[in-house]
């Protein structure tokens, strides 16, 4: 068969489809338990997990495309217990019932032949509904995204003769989970991220971020020429900075890199307990953070579930450090178990999914002035632990980052290495957070595009230390 | 026994080919089945027994000199026929936008079989007999109350691939791997160190279990252990200059962020200038620049028996072959796929890769292997007045363009006159690129030299976490600045 649709005929089709695709991906889900449920023995239990998408990936360089596709993937979790034991399959789901069944069936015999052969688990957690839940939620945020056919013209026409280069991602993402106690939770999003660099002759560069869940060209432009505004900044002689301690202000884009430091082993109540995360030195009272600084999960933004693989709801609004001090950890039903306290919610390896830091009283207007001379850095590249169990860490300046004289911005610097520590730059040596927090949006696409963000502010930090 | 999971997928790539019906200059179907088991210990308690199969099928279309793709994880006629036509979408609204205008020369033909067997099958071992050796594995860490927690995993994959394309490609590969893990974390007060076998998840392999149950394991396991407790009351390793030499377990990650990532021509021609980053190599050192000193032989070598990314062919069909990156110290050649050899009129290698069915192939590291020299372990230790030996990484960290790095190790000795003498905890160091390798002093020979892997590495927009093996014998590199933990 010859091609024989035009472009504009298949993207008003694919969304169609998408439309069909959800409601079958649903349909088949909830398929999927039900027949499970009916091949539950007595002493059996079960949880399901589906994480599926349908999403357009465009990779860009130089204000072309590099590579254009589509990918159609889905993956169900059939997690088995019986017997105090457990294991799990997680197989293709491609929304056909039959198809999907004859995966799932055999898979189900393999894990009662498996799981007698297991040792005893004593941590498991059982399904089951805790009282006064519903046990069942439904969230399905259609959005308006570009057509599949004009996007990439809606995306690379407004930057020709720029040095653009990135990587937009969009369509239908779901996660749902159901279980043998007839617990049922869907969460649909169509969204989009863009997620972009300019660079300039010399090779200094600007980031940028777009995401929503309505593709606005007009957003679009002013989010573009704001980035040409800050490249233009760049054009200045670059000033060598020496290692040394400088008044720093870390722009939100900054500051959320080091807040997704804290989904490494370091909220989780786990690593607390098994000596893998810097907080217990908050909860020991050996240091404590700056009363300035508040950090939070907040669901109540919708971005992304808020059950996890247990089917246990997080709460809309969970502190856990507040103005400095240690008041909740990240807890999965597993590590209730274990250490006999009271799950959250938490997902499966306790990271942070909804992070979110308050805001402070700096006002936009007088970061510069506030300041005073120092570095103002857009972006931090490259994260890492340098010493975990003292909170110390390492990683690159990136992008826009200027030395600032007087409040005023004197010229962008060579990236630097800082190495420092969390009960420091959050610490004692946080002088003022902004007064505007920023959606920083999650743009990972390892295995399925990420959903939500982090809001945070900017942060002023006295003495913030570098080292190479 | 049943540690492989059946499924009822039936892969028959020219059928399928064939059913597609598209209108292109050339069709490609890509179809990858994997299989990777898991088994988790920690404290000697089960933590994690399960499967995961995935499959799929990327389908490629070239339409005026543009390739789009549209992969799914439907293998029914109508879901491949569907990705076919996203394809097809694709390619047209790229077409007038592409970066460079391809033709077929990018798929070359390529036929054939290439499976490689383990000689202990992944499905040799039940899952109870999994269980066991990785609870034993914890209980030979515990060594006393000081140590507060032990785990052990294993990860046994079943790697399929096939390719079949319009202008006559039929190829299969088929390869087996293993990775083990198992830590230590040891406490006393406020101090906690870990120790693990080799940094995280660096003992990864392609074939079977003979791989990981070595006759030495047991013996390293307690060593494991022992070091874990021993570090606890170690001093900080000391802040100052000194020569470094480093163990193949960090060589491994020493090769991998600085010689392997920097050398990719996909980043040198800025398509990953986004995420990853660029790189300090310019198009005009290939053949010209001195990377480090005369010492330094770093080969892309897929061929490897045993090594984790070792293949016969490429995912676009290029069939893989040994090649000097750095030879004799000189910049030789990069790594980078046909398409990235035509953009950059660049020498490259067979390494364009996907992680699965539902990425696209980009310029990736497979085995990248620093070459033995000629000096034995004890002759390199006895040629040092002051220096520090480190061990396995536990952190790693450098700039976009693979300049300015830091890295921290689990296990460091201090070497004093010739001798190795006092073991310190926390071992950092850091440099540039540059000056690191040419600083490399003495390169120890074959009986230093080891093989490692990580099945985890990072790059790509949209992301694609990959596999890549590197050896290396055990190096010194002189006047480097390390130092310690703490705040």
């Amino acid at each position: 068969m010859i091609f024989s649709l035009s472009t504009a005929a298949v993207a008003s089709q694919s969304r169609t489809l998408a439309t069909e695709r959800l409601e079958l991906w649903e349909q088949t889900f909830y398929r999927l338990s039900d027949a499970l449920q009916g091949e539950c023995r007595a002493g059996e239990h079960f949880t399901l997990s589906l994480v599926a998408e349908d999403s357009q990936f465009t990779r860009m360089n130089r204000a072309r495309v590099r590579q254009s596709g589509q990918v159609v993937d889905g993956a169900v979790k059939l997690t088995w217990i019986a017997n105090q034991r457990t294991c799990y399959r997680d197989l293709p789901f491609t929304g056909n019932w039959a198809e999907d069944w004859a995966a799932v069936k055999p898979a189900l015999n393999d894990l009662r032949q498996e799981i007698d052969q297991l040792p005893e688990d004593p941590f498991i957690v059982l399904p089951q509904r805790v009282a006064g839940s519903k046990g069942k939620s439904r969230a399905v945020y259609r959005g308006n995204l570009l057509d599949r056919d004009r996007a990439i013209a809606e995306l690379l026409g407004p930057v020709q003769g720029l040095d653009f280069v990135g990587i937009y991602a969009a369509g239908l993402s779901v996660r749902a989970q159901s279980d043998s106690a007839g617990q049922r939770h869907w969460f649909a999003t169509e969204s989009f991220t863009l997620d972009y660099s300019l660079f300039d002759l010399k090779g200094q560069a600007v980031k940028g971020t777009f995401a929503d869940r309505t593709w606005d060209s007009v957003a679009y432009k002013a989010n573009v020429a704001r980035a040409q505004q800050q490249l233009q900044l760049m054009d200045r002689p670059v000033k060598a900075v020496s290692k040394g301690q400088y008044r720093t202000y870390l722009a939100p884009a900054a500051m959320s890199e080091l807040i997704l430091m804290m989904s490494w082993s370091c909220t989780s109540e786990a690593a607390i307990r098994q000596g893998g995360s810097p907080m217990e030195q908050l909860r020991v009272g050996k240091r404590q953070l700056s009363p300035k600084f508040t950090l939070r999960e907040n669901f109540s933004r919708g971005l992304v579930p808020q059950f996890n693989s247990d089917s246990e709801m997080a709460p809309d609004n969970l502190p856990l450090i507040e103005q400095g001090k240690i008041v909740n950890t990240t807890i999965n039903g597993r590590t209730a178990q274990e250490y006999d306290v009271i799950s959250n919610g938490a997902s499966d390896s306790e990271d942070l999914r909804a992070a979110e830091v308050d805001a402070g009283d700096l006002a936009e207007a007088d970061i510069l002035k506030t300041l005073d001379t120092g570095l103002y850095l857009s972006n931090l590249h490259y994260l890492n632990w340098s010493d975990r169990p003292a909170g110390r860490i390492t990683g690159m300046t990136r992008y826009a980052c200027f030395w600032v004289e007087q409040g005023e911005i004197i010229a962008p610097i060579n990236d630097l290495r800082f190495d420092d520590t969390l009960f420091n730059f959050w610490g004692d040596n946080l002088i003022a957070l902004t007064q505007q927090q920023e959606l920083v949006p999650a743009v990972d696409t390892y295995e399925h595009r990420d959903l939500g963000g982090t809001w945070t502010p900017g942060a002023l930090i006295e003495d913030f230390t570098y080292t190479l | 026994m049943l540690s492989t999971p059946r499924t009822t997928v039936r892969i028959e790539p020219q059928r399928m080919l064939q059913s597609i019906h598209a209108s292109a200059d050339w069709v490609g179907l890509r179809v990858v089945k994997t299989t990777e088991t898991l088994r988790g210990v920690r404290d000697q308690k089960p933590k994690a027994n399960g499967s995961q199969v995935r499959y799929g099928a990327m389908v490629e279309v070239l339409v005026d000199g543009q390739i789009g793709y549209g992969a799914t994880v439907d293998l029914s006629t109508k879901g491949l026929q569907a990705a076919a036509d996203a394809a097809i979408l694709q390619a047209h609204a790229a077409a007038a936008w592409g970066l460079y205008p391809f033709t077929e020369q990018i798929r070359p033909v390529v036929k054939g079989n290439q499976i490689t067997a383990p000689e202990r099958a992944l499905d040799s071992l039940s899952p109870k007999e999994i269980n066991d050796l990785l609870i034993r594995i914890c209980y030979t860490l515990k060594l006393s109350d000081q140590i507060i927690q032990t785990s052990a995993t294993a990860i046994a994959t079943q790697r399929e691939t096939w390719f079949a394309s319009s202008n006559g490609s039929d190829a299969y590969q088929s390869s087996a791997s293993v990775v083990m893990d198992y830590e230590a974390t040891a406490k006393e007060g406020l101090v906690t160190q870990r120790r693990g076998a080799n940094g995280w998840f660096a003992r990864a392999y392609q074939g079977g279990w003979e791989w990981l149950l070595t006759p030495q394991l047991w013996e390293e396991v307690q060593r494991t252990g022992e070091q874990a407790i021993e570090l606890l009351t170690a001093p900080e390793c000391p802040s100052d200059t000194r020569t470094l030499v480093l163990a193949p377990d960090q060589m491994m990650l020493q090769l991998h962020e600085s010689v392997g990532h920097p050398l990719e021509l996909d980043r040198i021609l800025g398509d990953e200038r986004n995420y990853a980053g660029g790189s300090f190599v310019q198009p005009k050192d290939f053949g010209h620049l001195t990377y480090g000193s005369p010492l330094m032989n770093v080969t892309f070598d897929p061929t490897v028996q045993g090594e984790l990314a070792s293949y016969g062919s490429d995912d676009t069909g290029v069939t893989a072959r040994r090649e000097h990156l750095v030879k004799d110290g000189v910049l030789q050649r990069g790594l980078g796929s046909v398409e990235s050899q035509l953009r950059s009129g660049l020498p490259g290698v067979a390494n364009a890769r996907a992680c699965s069915w539902n990425r696209p192939p980009i310029d990736r590291m497979a085995n990248i292997n620093l070459e033995p020299g000629e000096t034995s372990f004890k002759d390199m230790i006895s040629k040092i007045e002051k220096g520090v030996f480190m061990q396995a990484n536990s952190s790693w960290s450098i700039d976009d363009q693979r300049y300015k790095f830091q890295f921290g190790c689990e296990y460091a000795q201090l070497i004093e006159n010739g001798e190795i003498t006092q073991t310190v905890r926390n071992p950092n160091y850091r440099s540039t690129t540059s000056d690191f390798w040419q600083s490399l002093s003495q390169v120890g020979d074959r009986s230093t030299w080891e093989m490692f892997g990580t099945p985890v590495c990072g790059k790509g927009e949209p992301n694609q976490i990959i596999w890549v093996g590197h050896a290396s014998p055990v190096c010194a590199f002189d006047n480097i600045e390390v130092f310690g933990g703490g705040e």
